[in-house]
């Protein structure tokens, strides 16, 4: 499984806007350059990152082969209700890989 | 002015925990760096090289070699704690010093009966980050075992030594040169205290050995390779230059 590191705080107050933070570890293989052999080493990049909260896609985006490795984003979102944040990325072989991590709304 | 920059400068390294007595001169190449990347390093949930610790630790823990055994069945955790602050240390089956990857690969090899890892792979990477994290805020605390000190000697003279086609060595820049600018780029004073650390410029973890590789073809000489001798006695050299400064793995630089 990628390993990511997510930083969602543990509770937040209903309506307190909070800053969520996900890095991904990953190539981000631009599909550009060439390895030892001469010959281009294959693209493998996330082409979509999205974040969904109760029942909602709160924060997507998508990246391109000029991305860098290891993605890092930060975004802030109204804390509703509790529940899981659900992050999902596809990459460009169209694997799809999911994490989440719980928030109490008080 | 001058006294107002000092002043914010100590306030913000006393902040990042990276404290240096106010009147040490040394600087850690963190301070060379744009704010921004400071932020990223001190930040866990930012700095990307905790994704190799964190494998680090599930290596830490997984069962190898023929002896079934993982690192921690030997090593409680608390032990590594200042392990990484006093390497590199000597080893007394081949009457050299050894680096701390080189003692994971021996540690492999001998008590666990698993393969060596492969020099600057992801897993050997991983496994001295999470071991050197350990030592995170602890100063530099070389090993005093007077059998290192013909080591250090050859260290500090490979340091001083003119290398390449441009016939510069090490302290031609890192010595006379520190805090001056390279093709806009600052020249820090070359102390170790990040390793292994993730540099923007790699989009990867390094080690101390691949950052010297660098600046190695920078002045056109033929680098060493992975686990030279040679790089070895540099790194013992400059692990007792920087003797008393904070351990700060995983790193980052630009």
């Amino acid at each position: 499984m990628a390993r990511a590191l997510i930083n969602v705080p543990a509770t937040a107050k209903k309506g307190e806007a909070v800053e969520i933070k996900v890095l991904i570890q990953h190539p981000m293989e631009t599909g550009f350059r060439t390895g030892p052999d001469g010959k281009l080493v294959p693209r493998d990049i996330i082409q979509r990152f999205s974040c969904t909260y109760d029942g909602q896609e709160v924060f997507a985006a998508e990246l391109h082969p000029a991305v860098a490795a290891n993605p890092f984003f930060a975004f802030f979102t109204l804390a509703t209700a509790s529940g899981p944040l659900i992050f999902k990325w596809t990459d460009n072989a169209g694997k799809e890989e999911s994490q989440s991590a719980d928030i109490a709304v008080t | 002015m001058k006294r107002a920059l000092v002043i914010a400068a100590l306030g913000f390294s006393l902040a990042a925990g990276l404290a240096v007595a106010a009147s040490d001169p040394r600087r850690s190449g963190f301070d060379f760096m744009s704010r921004e990347t400071q932020a990223m390093q001190k930040d866990d949930f930012s700095n990307p090289g905790m994704l190799w610790v964190q494998d680090g630790a599930d290596l830490f823990k997984a069962r190898t070699g023929t002896s079934g055994k993982a690192c921690a069945d030997c090593h409680a955790e608390p032990s590594m704690k200042g392990v990484a602050a006093r390497y590199p240390a000597f080893n007394a089956k081949t009457s050299r010093p050894i680096d701390l990857q080189g003692r994971i690969n021996q540690c492999r090899l001998d008590r666990q009966g698993a393969p060596e890892l492969p020099l600057e792979g992801h897993d050997l990477l991983a496994l001295t980050a999470y071991v050197a994290q350990q030592s995170r805020g602890l100063p530099v605390s070389p090993a005093t075992d007077p059998r290192l000190e013909p080591f250090r000697r050859q260290g500090e003279a490979l340091y001083k030594k003119k290398l390449g086609q441009l016939n510069f060595s090490c302290a031609d820049c890192h010595d006379a040169n520190a805090g001056r600018r390279l093709a806009g780029a600052p020249i820090p004073e070359a102390h170790p205290t990040g390793y292994p650390l993730y540099r923007l410029e790699w989009q990867a973890l390094g080690s101390l050995q691949k950052r010297m590789r660098g600046c190695m073809s920078g002045v056109r000489a033929e680098p060493y390779g992975y686990g030279a001798p040679e790089f070895v006695a540099i790194e013992l050299y400059l692990m007792s230059r920087a003797s008393g400064m904070p351990m700060e793995t995983p790193g980052v630089r630009p």
